[in-house]
């Protein structure tokens, strides 16, 4: 029998604009008008001619994904790991038809459900019960299935009393078990998920899983992409590794994250200047950090710049903190210093955090950003790579190895310790 | 649960979705149903008089253009109906023509989210703009029959004709939402061009005069604006003008409703490919 989906050499490539250095170099108001003249003559000509027009002066092309080619057996789970950029999302967005691949093809065999955001299309003026209507027909439901499976979708988001309220007054995490309630009752062959599990209390994560390996195990087809490596180990047996748009490992999950945690380690701490955007006026434009490495229980200092067209406002902010497994260590709710929600006009502007102190074991720790505008609600992940050291201060015995010893590390001299017995002594160290 | 057998094979190719398009637009006819019946339940919620606003625009429009066009330059009215009844009889198709346009071509950027997110034929969210349009055009008719008992005009049984005006209006405004909404995706220069030249549309089209004061040896170049043909057409059918319709100009006016349309699908369609990338 032929594969549930089979990939053939899939190709997608994007052209970028870059602005060549004259033009940069451009100080005088005259050398900027000219420029701008320049570039508007140019875009003109182009806009008749009908050519595509990129930012800046000289275009590169970029190829997102590049001869991929896999194939997927029917109730075959696979998990699609990578950094941020490796072609993870391009190629969910050509199996969900919603862009184009260039080259290569392929093979589809089954009714294809794809979920690469919960709540998709969600409208806030809308009431619960329209928004399930709603969304279940973005997500290709027809009425009478969705009106069959009502009551069910409400129990499993525990929204009943709130149905006929607009969404934009629900709570976040309201608002994300009804978008997942909806997702989960789709009932196609194959199913393409992305990183879904992000978002929502841990108990409403932990349905989550259930439901996924419940779908997962009703055999289905899935692809699964997601920055945790533990999810992706607990829910598919098997795992891609792209880098650079291409394949780099496809064989048992456990396999290859292995290699992915050891190439990840290889890659030095560069600074990541890629822009990412987060809805369709605001882009982060780069994430800075103070320090490539930090000692246990020092402070870390980072910055966020991110560039809007147009103004608007972030309703939630917050830094996530995660270990090099996808575990979150931490998060720094932005909300508690007051810092959001917050107004922003056209052009950039900064976001400066500094964590007093970060107790934990040596290791690589990740840092990513949570951002709900009026638009739209999203995790921006692999944004920068901190190295954790061990303390500058070490007692004199040996440590466990950091693996044994988890994340956090214990403020030893805070913690009351007693012992005590019969006819036992405390035996004292010679130093 | 028992095995899953596969209902179709999908392929998924470089040029490959132009196969099954139409089937595929039919195929999504109930999210295209959804989508036009969130636009139009969204759109008065939070207003505090709702749907009124409706009611509102076009005879607030219609009050000023009757004092300036009929009172103030005193210029003719079409046959013997009243001026404020002839300008809402044209301010009809032309608030639907403008508010479809704009609609539609603000549409696909408006809805970047889905488009970057899910797959469905394009087509349908810029045609959905269209048809909430036709909602208030809906309401504005109802608003037309209550000021033709007010000033006691009939109709004769021209009025049959009105449905065949329209669907001249809805090509030409379809056509030219689909045409902007893909240019806008791309160049959002035209999210400032639009609302300008829609501007300048309503006092080129004759709304808020005849047609009549047009010169004759320019008529024929007049109609090249298929809303002349429309308008007419409305005031004909509407208000029974003792004044022949211009069938010459009319046929103009809708085969270039008609080619602006045929452009428009065309266009559209050569570009959604790429409005995901682009969004």
């Amino acid at each position: 029998m032929a594969a549930a989906i089979t990939v053939e050499e899939l190709s997608k490539c994007y052209l970028l604009g870059h602005r060549s250095k004259e033009v940069d170099a451009g100080t005088s108001f005259r050398d900027v008008i000219e420029g701008g003249a320049r570039t508007l003559i140019s875009r003109t000509a182009d806009l008749i001619r009908g050519r595509q027009i990129v930012q800046g002066d000289e275009v590169e092309q970029f190829w997102a994904l590049r001869d991929v080619s896999f194939e997927l057996q029917f109730g075959e789970i696979i998990g699609i790991i990578g950094r941020n950029g490796a072609g993870k999302s391009t190629l969910l967005k050509i199996l969900s038809r919603i862009t184009e691949p260039d080259r290569g093809r392929a093979i589809l065999r089954g009714r294809v459900a794809s979920l690469l955001e919960v709540g998709t299309g969600f409208h806030p003026e809308l009431t619960g019960r329209e928004n399930i209507y709603l969304n279940g027909a973005i997500l290709g439901m027809t009425r009478a299935e969705i009106k069959r499976k009502f009551d069910e979708i409400v129990d499993f988001a525990e929204v009943e009393r709130f149905l006929d309220t607009p969404v934009k007054r629900y709570s976040s995490g309201m608002y994300v078990r009804l978008a997942f309630a909806v997702a989960a009752h789709l009932e196609p062959e194959i199913l393409i998920v992305d990183e879904v599990l992000a978002v929502g209390d841990t108990e409403f994560q932990k349905k989550c899983l259930g439901k996924m390996s419940e779908v997962a195990g009703g055999g289905r087809t899935v692809l699964f992409v997601s920055h945790n490596l533990t999810a992706i180990e607990a829910l598919c047996p098997r795992s891609l590794y792209l880098a650079d748009g291409k394949v780099v490992a496809d064989a048992a999950s456990a396999k290859v994250i292995e290699l992915y945690l050891k190439r990840g380690r290889e890659l030095s701490n560069e600074i990541h200047s890629r822009s990412h955007p987060i809805d369709s006026g605001l882009h982060l434009e780069r994430t800075k950090v103070q320090a490539s490495q930090i000692h246990s229980g020092e402070a870390l200092e980072f910055e966020f710049q991110f560039f809007a067209n147009t103004s608007g406002r972030l309703r939630e902010c917050a830094v996530l903190l995660y270990a090099e497994r996808g575990v979150r260590v931490a998060l720094a709710d932005l909300r508690e210093q007051e810092v959001v929600p917050y107004r922003f006009e056209a052009g950039r502007f900064h976001l400066r955090v500094k964590i007093a102190s970060l107790p934990l074991v040596e290791g690589e720790l990740m840092l990513g950003l949570h951002i709900a505008t009026d638009e739209r609600r999203s995790d921006l992940l692999d944004l920068a790579h901190v190295d954790i050291l061990a303390p500058k201060l070490s007692e004199g015995f040996p440590k466990y190895a950091p693996e044994y010893r988890g994340y956090w590390v214990l403020d030893a001299a805070a913690n009351i310790v007693e012992v005590s017995g019969e006819n036992s002594v405390r035996i004292h160290q010679r130093t | 649960m028992p095995a899953i057998k596969p209902s179709s094979a999908l392929i998924i190719e470089h040029g490959r979705a132009d196969r099954h398009y139409w089937q595929d637009l039919w195929r999504y006819r109930e999210l295209f149903q959804v989508l036009a019946w969130r636009d139009i339940s969204v759109r008065y919620k939070q207003t505090v008089i709702g749907a009124a606003w409706a009611v509102i625009r076009p005879v607030l429009t219609m009050v000023v253009f009757t004092v300036v066009f009929g009172k103030l330059a005193r210029l003719p009215s079409d046959g013997g109906a009243p001026y404020s009844l002839m300008v809402f009889a044209a301010m009809l198709p032309w608030s639907f023509f403008s508010t479809a346009v704009s609609d539609a071509a603000n549409s696909v950027v408006g809805n970047a989210n889905l488009i970057s997110k899910v797959y469905f034929p394009r087509l349908i969210v810029p045609t959905s703009a269209v048809v909430v349009a036709l909602i208030d055009f809906l309401i504005g008719l109802a608003i037309l029959a209550v000021l033709m008992i007010w000033f006691q005009v009939s109709p004769g049984w021209s009025i049959l004709l009105l449905p065949a005006f329209m669907v001249i209006a809805a090509a030409a405004s379809l056509g030219a939402g689909l045409w902007v909404a893909s240019l806008n995706v791309k160049y959002r220069d035209f999210r400032h061009i639009t609302p300008f030249v829609i501007q300048l549309g309503l006092y080129i089209s004759p709304v808020g005069f005849s047609s009549s004061l047009v010169p004759e040896q320019w008529r024929l170049l007049y109609s090249l604006n298929p809303m002349v043909g429309v308008i007419d057409g409305f005031r004909w059918s509407l208000l029974g003008s003792d004044r022949p319709l211009d069938l010459q100009g009319l046929a103009v006016g809708t085969l270039v409703a008609f080619l602006i349309l045929w452009r428009g699908v065309t266009r559209f369609r050569a570009t959604e490919k790429r409005f995901a990338d682009l969004v």
